[in-house]
């Protein structure tokens, strides 16, 4: 578990705010950054951010909650996405999704317990010819069965371990 | 340096590579050539030339369309013309090497075709196979040719030209040919685009913005994505022009962030503009000023809409707002702005090199020029495709895509996303363009085109659509937020048995009210799907009500698999397969499936060797099984016939 010290976060952040101009426009792509730093957007992060555009808390709050990118809960070490695509849908994702959420025990959306995995659903991959696809954090894998992701999460579970 | 300079070198450079006594090897390496291996396979081409100390020129290049083919590499040696090999491995490198490159086989056995006026004895030339001959590739022109990273093999093959050309006119001369080119949106709503930039012309204002509409959120759609990846010269000259039209001194190319590489490819792309004065101030020493940012989406499908896109440039909650004002008044902080998508920007580029005239003999008469696809699905030649408007559904799906894999009959094909609709085989003869789809009751949309197979329910797709429609709803207007829902739960409930008469007609009202009612063409479309799917396929909607079956044996809550005890062979495959330890059995016993176990995944139908066929799926049927495993040999001898195993019936 990470923990953050307030002067490491305003630190990390202070970086950041370096290659803005404070512009209300900027939100987005500061709280990108924020989160590629953090993995997540913790409270103290959101309201550091929100002093520093002059803007409302409630604006970064608003913003950070409407865009799936997101997270205001940390994730996983590994992300398992699942596309959810039209190709895959018609080749039958939905099978491997249950097997997957089987798997790591969690919904869409949802990170497990240990901090092992989170687990996502995307619209599309556009990787369309190889459906059914799921990405395991930049492994693609292609022409999924259930069987196949029972086995794939088998073994970065034990490499994880 | 002059514009006259820059191309001499460029031109100059290109020759070297086209004539060059060095073998030249160059790989498919955009994001879905990367999926299905190409980075493994670089690796390998250049492990095996260090091997044999071999002077080769290695390239990345974007995508050519073959997705069902990929990774593609093609191979130029002195005096043989440019040859394209598909499915290649890592294992198969060495042998390409050492075939091809050091002795002098073209291997005609793994080529796909060759590229160029040259050809060789027993390789059929590229663009006359039946994917690529019904095609016409304007937008997708160099995709898949020129290093995407290069701005120099952009001009050097007539790139920035149409910018030249473009400069030397009035921007009321642009506009006019524009318009005489017919060119309408490429994003889905066909819009005139030389009307369009003419409204945003006259706008009153100085301060004017145009945008570059890159955020592909369409499930089964990645024509975006393909051309920003493999030609981003096309797209960035196409806005240049477009903002001299319009005086606009700002641009903004607006982009998923789910696109790494197509962002990468525009940062190196516009940092190469800026060397060349292609970007900025005074450009090519004109008086025409013009700066391009990027920004990234952060997922949420309704920032494809022109309104909130702009809200989410402005770095606000990506909520749509009611028009008029339209954004060529009214766009990005209340100024005059023109949004384009990347399709069309890529046309505008074409058209201006090449002249309206040209484009317009492409297309149909209300539709011109030439529509990128998407092609996937139960499809046997999945990939990008660029045809001229009007060509038949048939000849897409049949000619170009190769037809249905696995001897299985055509369904349906759905056009334009979550926006669009489903059309059955009685509409085969469809030319494509903007009139018909609609008439049809689908769009044309951005260029997704999803075949669906006898084996797709339709019921199934439109509750899909619904799922995604009503998760990516902004929530702003309240038609959109709960009509969605309600929608999706009453198809919830059909397609797992629950469904009722009065649903039919429930589903119908809604829709017109989710159409009228909505603010923004998400929810304006939203019941697309559902609605051809009812006209179209109303009796699949009947069978899941009335008789509680699926027809086409995909919905998961209607459907039971089972052994039939005379087809089992006792060979313990399924029990082994079974992810749910569903299935008990034994050697030389009849399996049985426990029915309160069994999560419908499909698997022991998958296993089950189709010599014995002994998984069976049905819907809507009684099914009768042995209550414990008995042996084989016992139903064998009850039958008192022949031990042959019967073939399946599924």
């Amino acid at each position: 578990m990470i923990t953050l010290l307030e002067a490491d976060i305003k630190d990390q952040l202070n970086d950041i705010f370096s290659r803005y101009n404070g512009n209300k426009e900027e939100l987005i792509p500061i709280l990108q950054e924020a989160q590629e730093q953090f993995r997540y957007l913790p409270s103290e992060v959101m309201l550091e951010i929100a002093d520093f555009l002059k803007v409302p808390p409630s604006t970064v709050f608003g913003v950070s909650t409407f865009y799936a990118q997101f997270k205001l809960t940390p994730s996983g070490r590994s992300t398992v996405r699942v596309c959810r695509g039209t190709a895959c849908h018609v080749r039958g994702v939905s099978r491997i999704l249950d097997e997957v959420q089987k798997q790591l025990g969690i919904k869409p959306g949802e990170t497990t317990a240990d901090l092992e995995y989170s687990l996502e659903t995307i619209a599309c991959f556009g990787s369309c010819a190889l459906a059914p696809v799921m990405v395991v954090d930049d492994n693609v894998y292609g022409r999924m069965t259930p069987t196949k992701a029972k086995e794939i999460l088998g073994d970065t579970k034990e490499v994880g371990q | 340096m002059t514009f006259e300079d820059i191309r001499a070198k460029a031109i100059s450079e290109w020759e070297a590579l086209e004539h060059s006594d060095k073998p030249c090897i160059l790989i498919g390496a955009a994001t879905c050539g990367q999926a299905a291996g190409a980075l493994p396979v670089l690796e390998a081409i250049n492990a095996e030339l260090v091997r044999h100390n071999i002077d080769a020129i290695v390239a990345q290049v974007g995508c050519i369309g073959l997705c069902y083919a990929e990774p593609l590499v093609d191979i130029i040696k002195p005096n043989r013309p440019r040859t394209c090999y598909s499915n290649v491995t890592p294992e198969l490198v060495p042998q390409l090497i050492q075939d091809c490159i050091i002795d002098d086989n073209p291997h005609p056995d793994l080529a796909l075709g060759t590229i160029g006026d040259d050809s060789i004895d027993g390789i059929p030339k590229l663009f006359e196979l039946p994917m690529l001959k019904p095609q016409e590739r304007i937008a997708l022109r160099n995709c898949g040719f020129i290093d995407p990273e290069n701005i120099n093999h952009y001009i050097a093959n007539n790139g920035y030209d149409g910018l030249v050309r473009a400069l030397k006119m009035t921007p009321e001369q642009v506009i006019e040919e524009i318009k005489k080119s017919g060119l309408r949106g490429r994003g889905g709503a066909g819009f005139p685009t030389g009307l369009k930039w003419e409204y945003c012309r006259k706008s009153p204002g100085t301060e004017k913005y145009i945008v570059c509409n890159a955020d592909e959120g369409d499930p089964g759609a990645f024509m975006n994505r393909s051309l920003l990846e493999g030609d981003p010269h096309a797209v960035l000259e196409g806005m240049l022009i477009g903002a001299y039209a319009i005086g606009a001194m700002e641009g903004y190319i607006y982009i998923r962030a789910e696109y790494p590489l197509a962002i990468e490819r525009l940062n190196t792309a516009l940092k190469q503009m800026e060397d060349y004065g292609l970007v900025g101030n005074n450009i090519l020493d004109s008086n025409f000023s013009f700066h391009i940012k990027l920004k990234q989406g952060a997922g949420a499908f309704v920032c494809g809409e022109e309104t909130a896109l702009m809200a989410s440039i402005e770095g606000k909650r990506g909520m749509p707002r009611p028009r008029p004002p339209f954004p060529a008044r009214a766009g990005l902080w209340n100024k005059p702005t023109n949004i384009n998508n990347v399709g069309t920007w890529g046309h505008v580029s074409a058209i201006m090199k090449y002249g309206s005239d040209w484009y317009a003999k492409y297309g149909s008469e209300k539709s011109k020029g030439t529509k990128v696809f998407a092609l996937a699905g139960k499809i046997n030649r999945t990939g990008l495709i660029e045809v001229p408007m009007g060509i038949p559904l048939h000849e897409i799906i049949f000619d170009i895509g190769g037809g249905i894999p696995d001897g299985k009959r055509f369904k349906a094909v759905q056009t334009g996303g979550p926006s669009g609709g489903c059309l059955p085989t009685s509409h085969l003869n469809l030319p494509v363009d903007y009139e018909s789809l609609a008439e049809a009751g689908s769009i044309m949309g951005s260029g997704g085109m999803v075949v669906m197979d006898e084996d797709t329910c339709m019921v199934d797709v439109a509750r899909y659509f619904l799922s995604f429609t009503q998760s990516e709803s902004c929530g702003k207007c309240v038609p959109c937020r709960l009509g969605t829902k309600q929608m999706l739960d009453i198809l919830d409930n059909i397609c797992n048995g629950k469904g009722k008469l009065e649903d039919i007609d429930l589903l119908l009202e809604l829709s017109e009210a989710v159409k009228a009612g909505s603010l923004c063409g998400l929810g304006q479309t939203a019941p697309n799907p559902v609605l051809t799917t009812l006209r179209y396929f109303r009796d699949e909607y009947e069978a899941h009500i009335n008789e509680k079956r699926c027809p086409s044996l995909a919905c998961t809550q209607l459907i039971t698999y089972y052994i039939p005890a005379d087809k089992c062979q006792g060979c313990g495959i399924c029990l082994r397969s079974c992810p749910s330890e569903a299935i008990t059995g034994g050697k030389r016993l009849v399996h049985i499936i426990d029915q309160s176990k069994c999560n419908k995944c499909g698997t022991c139908l998958d296993v089950c060797p189709s010599r014995f066929g002994a998984v069976v799926k049905v819907s809507g049927e009684e099914i009768s099984v042995p209550s414990e495993p008995i042996p084989v040999i016992a139903v064998k001898r009850n039958k008192g016939a022949s031990d042959k195993p019967s073939t399946g019936e599924a």
